[in-house]
């Protein structure tokens, strides 16, 4: 029953996300500052992590390539299909559950615990538009870092593959450029998209309903990157039933 | 004026608020007293419209609060300013930024004619030379007046106040205490305080309402507080030895 509850009165608090816009010439402002914060911000963490992820695809699919008659250029094809299709989108999100999500709760937690969030509704302020909508907005550019981190991450394990002595530089060219097919990337940024939106709701869904003290804005960034990471999975799961299966 | 009519208000199945009744005038500073727990915070977000009472209304001006609009009641907290009791100033923002946020937010303002405002109510609360200052830059007294500087921005016709001496040293408080009493004569505010402080009752309680749980025990002036038989009102007003010596001193020199 908790959870049906949950569940309702996080659709209430989507509606009200979108109700009583805050004045543009303050919402502009707002969307820029968590662009900087959560996208701008993440960039340099995912893009370390994608180079390195992807170069121990590369190192582990040419290591388990025991077969002769297996082609070399599986290395490079392993190594775009994983990015591609599941590190960038999925994983990358997992790791921005745990840093931009527990930032979203901590920070919208802390002006709940320190009463900023009374302040807000008493002066006749829509604090969930002000609060959660720039991070839905910003959020939007999301795309663009798993699209860098895809890059990034066909690069290092390029750079792993031919540094490493796992493969050639044409042989890994070649495995990257095999048998492409454009509808995945449709299908990762899909779900990027909608990976985006829970990104920014769920965290503030807990940190603006939490109740207590200081103690309870850690529990519930806790608590905000456990669900978080589990609906990412879930939605993964079934977006990948429907677009692929 | 603000008129409360009989409110009920509970939590989880207890009842905190058993029917309160009364009301506030205008230019007058009213204060709320009463134990912990005995449900003041809750009886100020009500008149705050942060809860809504299960039964009774709370009218502003004649204005019942839960018969407004959705419209209505918002244009109705533009009305209202808030000192909170940790202040309640928003990190991100300099001192300036926090007094300047509701006429961003509620006013068509150009940034000069704001800035103005701004450095009014600064000057208004001594705190002119500190507006590039960051909340966590200052003091707590400091922070209490930006808060009262920012509650009083928009001219509003009720200010509310939850223990704006807490944590504040003697000195600062009746700074504070003297502060809020003369902006709500200034701009004929009705106010409504909510506080522990005895010597904030002794200074400027206009109006002193005493709950006991969530009831209302007594009301009266700061005047009639020394001369009242009420043991709940005794027992938690004169329950140190100054206060003792004080009212006794009082009685003395009246007879």
């Amino acid at each position: 029953m908790n959870y049906l509850a949950s569940i309702g009165s996080y659709a209430i608090m989507i509606k009200e996300v979108f109700k009583k816009p805050t004045k543009w010439s303050i919402m502009k402002s707002l969307i820029l500052k968590e662009i900087d914060e959560l996208i701008y911000g993440s960039l340099g963490i995912l893009i370390f992590i994608s180079f390195f992820i992807g170069g121990v695809v590369a190192i582990q699919t040419a290591l388990n390539i025991t077969s002769e008659l297996i082609p070399k250029n599986l290395v490079g094809f392993a190594t775009r299909q994983s990015i591609i299709l599941e590190f960038a989108p999925t994983f990358c999100s997992i790791i921005m559950a745990g840093k931009v999500g527990s930032y979203i709760t901590s920070s919208i937690g802390t002006m709940r615990v320190t009463e900023q969030i009374d302040a807000l509704e008493v002066m006749g302020v829509n604090a969930l538009n002000y609060l959660v909508f720039p991070k839905i907005i910003a959020l939007m550019l999301y795309p663009f870092i798993i699209a860098i981190a895809m890059y990034v991450g066909i690069f290092g394990g390029w750079f792993a593959g031919v540094f490493g002595g796992f493969s050639t530089s044409a042989d890994f060219i070649e495995g990257v450029q095999l048998d492409f097919i454009p509808f995945h990337i449709t299908y990762s940024f899909l779900k990027t998209m909608v990976f985006a939106f829970v990104l920014a709701t769920i965290p503030s869904y807990h940190g603006f309903y939490m109740k207590g003290g200081a103690l309870e804005v850690g529990k519930a960034s806790t608590t905000s990157f456990v669900w978080t990471s589990v609906v990412i999975i879930i939605i993964n799961y079934i977006l990948t039933q429907l677009l692929l299966g | 004026m603000i008129h409360v009519n009989n409110i009920h208000k509970s939590f989880d199945g207890t009842h905190i608020l058993k029917g309160v009744e009364t009301q506030f005038e205008n230019g007058k500073t009213n204060l709320i007293i009463g134990q912990s727990g005995s449900g003041k915070t809750v009886f100020l977000k009500c008149l705050l419209g942060l809860f809504m009472p299960e039964e009774g209304s709370i009218s502003y001006d004649g204005k019942i609060y839960k018969d407004l609009s959705p419209d209505e009641k918002r244009s109705l907290r533009q009305e209202m300013g808030m000192v909170f009791q940790g202040s309640a100033l928003f990190d991100s923002m300099t001192v300036s930024g926090n007094v300047m946020f509701p006429l961003e937010m509620f006013t068509k303002q150009g940034k000069s004619e704001m800035q103005d405002r701004v450095d009014t109510v600064l000057k208004r609360v001594n705190l002119i030379d500190a507006h590039h200052k960051y909340p966590s830059e200052i003091s707590g007294g400091m922070q209490k007046r930006v808060a009262i500087a920012r509650a009083i921005v928009m001219n509003p016709k009720y200010l509310f106040c939850d223990e704006p001496n807490s944590g504040l040293d003697p000195r600062t408080s009746i700074i504070i205490d003297n502060l809020i009493k003369e902006i709500t004569e200034e701009y004929n505010i009705t106010t409504v305080i909510n506080t522990h402080d005895m010597n904030s009752v002794m200074q400027i309680g206009e109006k002193i309402i005493f709950l006991k749980n969530g009831l209302k025990e007594w009301e009266g002036s700061k005047h009639e507080i020394f001369k009242t038989d009420n043991k709940a009102v005794t027992d938690f007003v004169y329950s140190s030895d100054l206060f003792k010596k004080v009212r006794q001193m009082y009685i003395e020199e009246r007879n």
